[in-house]
């Protein structure tokens, strides 16, 4: 390792600009000793366990349910670290938590890594250690994996895909289109802090405090609801386009209208204040570990019981109701009590002139 | 979040109201100038609530709407050279000119930036020496005492890769411009608090006197609102057109004279075109003749627009109160904020993406 990292080390490299230590060459993914040296020293030393030991061309799995779940994601977050996380917890968390909406225990996970050439061997460290810690969390084993390593500029720094395979919990969520006029609507926590917190990280900006990510797994509160039989009708996390865009195809899917009252709807002070000051508004902004879910009247004491016992979602909260197809899909109560209509958000929120 | 709650507070909001209906016997038209009111107005239903018993014109109070396309397809056409960094506010990149937006120039390879202050372009600039940055400003008094700033920051660096694409505009002319339009139907005017901020409201008296008018300095929170919206309306039903001040926390009668300074020692008052408007007579900011070596169409020889055209779209009626963002036969169909004809769709504080917002009509809906 150290033999080709020296070779680019010298005056005028213009891979170090800063000095942060040995950089990451192209010839640690081009398949040969390097690469298995990369493998065997640092994500072995880390995810060690039989199936991804063996090296193999494919990794062998033992359900003990009838069905499985199985998602994917990339990500290519800016900046990788951020108040709150960093690419490899987000890689983790993001991906079970699409198998916890699911229904699903998260039992799996691929890890396949695309490295920009030139970045520092200290950056991926601190990656992997996030990886192995948030998947001890998340209670999952990383199965398979692949690395490659590609020539500057071709990739940003350091971009993962995190496929995972979970045991379906019966009965799962039947899904959006299952909802019923007078379901009632769950923010799991404070909505917003993930999109405030990459925001402010991006540019710099120096708010005291600095808001900070949601960045966790919901697994656990999940699985305790579904193990309760208090099955929601729809649970989502609200990553990009947050609560709103939740909302939005939650009344696509099911004809019917969200009603949601703007003063029920946890959001830091923070995250307020950042929203006010930029013109953005908390429901556009994505989250990493809050979701909205939807049940039955009946089950909303039950649910939120359980809930409240769990610290990621110990702020959970009733914003509202779904109700028969209105003229608008979503509708926010605000202030004075009258709906107004909640937009669907498109693109990135950007920020306002005054 | 003190500042914000005790603005919004429902019960206090309901009592104002009811207030405010109680004071009206007919139906006024009442302006509010600025896009962050008209947006304010919209998003806490506060123009629907009073819709029965109030007409709200919102008038052309919002920088990137009144931004001619000609100056778009400046930052467009200076974007498109190698050595220049383009930077601007977000809102400003989505607005077309007639050969497309910032946005879409970005996606074809040019260089362009989101700042949050226009200090941050002047950094820009220290920080890449090779790179010419212009900083594409717009905005009211309330943006250009920042952009002065800049330039003076920019000056005192000594920078020679730093310039701005000005196009600062003044609230008080376009006030004028739509009281003397033929046809004109408003009644009351709320002044715009963030603006007399920085100007003070003294000015407003000789507008008062000869257009018999009242004006109120007015904010942007919803119990500012209703606020300006009481004093108007009781400064019409007693047949008193006078000044009023009713965002004191934030607006002194002379304003920020040092903001004020910034804004002169950088900028004359000139006629600029305006979207809507053609021209404005004194309705914009120009840099001064001494600063010209930051100023960007000196620097790269732009011809500055005579005239604003604005294609299909009617941003001049609806910013002059002659139709409703709902009365635009493009409103909707084809002009949406994902594919805006004119910047009142797509500017954040915009009346017609205001309207999409907040108020569709069911037949717009999709």
């Amino acid at each position: 390792m150290s033999d080709l990292s020296r070779q680019n080390d010298g005056p005028g490299c213009p891979i170090l600009s800063e000095d942060d230590g040995e950089r990451i060459t192209l010839a640690y993914g081009e398949g040969g000793r390097l690469s298995r040296r990369l493998i065997r020293e640092r994500m072995l030393t880390r995810f060690s366990n039989d199936e991804l030991n063996s090296l193999g061309d494919a990794a062998f799995l033992t359900p003990e349910s009838r069905q499985l779940a199985f998602s994917t994601d990339g990500y290519t977050v800016t900046p990788l670290f951020f108040p709150g996380g960093d690419i490899g917890k987000l890689a983790v968390f993001g991906t079970t938590n699409d198998l916890s909406v699911s229904g699903a225990i998260p039992r799996w996970l691929s890890l396949s890594l695309i490295i920009e050439e030139g970045l520092p061997w200290s950056v991926l460290d601190r990656v992997l250690d996030s990886i192995q810690s948030a998947s001890a969390i998340a209670n999952v084993t990383i199965v398979t994996g692949d690395t490659k390593v590609v020539p500057r500029g071709a990739a940003d720094k350091l971009f993962i895909t995190t496929s995972g395979v979970g045991e379906v919990i019966e009965p799962s969520p039947p899904g959006a289109r299952s909802l019923q006029p007078d379901d009632v609507l769950i923010v799991s926590g404070p909505i917003g802090s993930h999109g405030a917190a990459i925001l402010c990280a991006r540019e710099k900006f120096d708010f005291d405090p600095l808001p900070i990510s949601d960045c966790a797994a919901i697994s656990q509160p999940l699985i305790s609801l579904y193990l309760a039989r208090f099955t929601p009708r729809a649970v989502r996390d609200a990553t990009r386009g947050g609560v709103a865009a939740v909302l939005h195809e939650w009344a696509d899917a099911s004809g019917l209208t969200c009603i949601i009252n703007e003063s029920a709807i946890p959001v830091t002070d923070c995250v307020r204040g950042i929203c006010e000051l930029l013109g953005l508004d908390p429901l556009n902004f994505a989250n990493e570990g809050t979701f909205v879910l939807a049940t039955p009247s009946e089950l909303v004491e039950s649910t939120l019981e359980i809930l409240r016992k769990h610290s990621v979602t110990n702020q959970a909260n009733v914003i509202g109701r779904v109700k028969p197809r209105r003229d608008n899909p979503v509708l926010v109560v605000r202030g004075i009590g009258r709906e107004v209509v909640l937009d669907e958000p498109s693109g990135s929120p950007l920020p306002r002139i005054c | 979040m003190k500042f914000v709650d005790d603005y919004r507070d429902p019960t206090r909001l309901k009592t104002q109201l009811a207030e405010l209906r109680k004071l009206i016997t007919r139906r006024w038209v009442i302006m509010d100038v600025c896009g962050g009111q008209t947006h304010g107005l919209l998003r806490h239903g506060l123009e629907q609530a009073l819709e029965d018993v109030l007409e709200l014109v919102h008038g052309p109070g919002c920088p990137v709407c009144v931004t001619p396309a000609e100056a778009i397809d400046d930052a467009v056409e200076l974007a498109k050279r190698p050595d220049v960094v383009m930077t601007s506010f977000g809102d400003m990149l989505r607005v077309p000119g007639r050969r497309g937006s910032l946005l879409q120039a970005r996606a074809r390879g040019s260089d362009i930036r989101i700042v949050y202050s226009p200090a941050d372009a002047v950094q820009l600039a220290v920080k890449e020496p090779a790179k010419h940055v212009v900083f594409f400003a717009v905005g009211f008094e309330s943006t250009a005492p920042a952009t002065a700033l800049a330039v003076l920051q920019a000056r005192q660096l000594g920078l020679t890769n730093f310039s701005l694409l000005a196009n600062h505009v003044r609230v008080e002319p376009a006030m004028r411009a739509v009281m003397q339009l033929p046809g004109n139907r408003i009644e009351g005017m709320l002044a715009a608090g963030h603006v007399c901020t920085v100007t003070g409201f003294a000015h407003y008296s000789a507008f008062v006197d000869q257009f018999r008018v009242p004006v109120v300095v007015t904010g942007f929170e919803p119990m500012d609102l209703l606020a300006g919206l009481t004093g108007c309306v009781r400064l019409l039903e007693s047949g008193e057109p006078q000044l009023c001040n009713e965002y004191s926390r934030s607006v002194r009668p002379k304003g920020n004279v040092h903001a004020q300074r910034l804004i002169d020692e950088v900028y004359c008052v000139a006629t600029v075109p305006w979207r809507g408007f053609r021209e404005i007579v004194d309705g914009g900011l120009v840099i001064r003749p001494a600063l010209r070596d930051f100023d960007a169409r000196s620097r790269f020889g732009l011809a500055a627009s005579l005239f604003s055209s604005d294609g299909d779209c009617q941003s001049g009626d609806v910013m002059t109160g002659r139709i409703k963002p709902i009365e635009c036969p493009l409103f909707g169909n084809p002009c949406t904020p994902d594919n805006p004809v004119g910047a009142p769709m797509v500017s954040s504080e915009g009346a017609c993406s205001a309207y999409y917002r907040y108020a569709r009509p069911i037949e717009v809906r999709t």
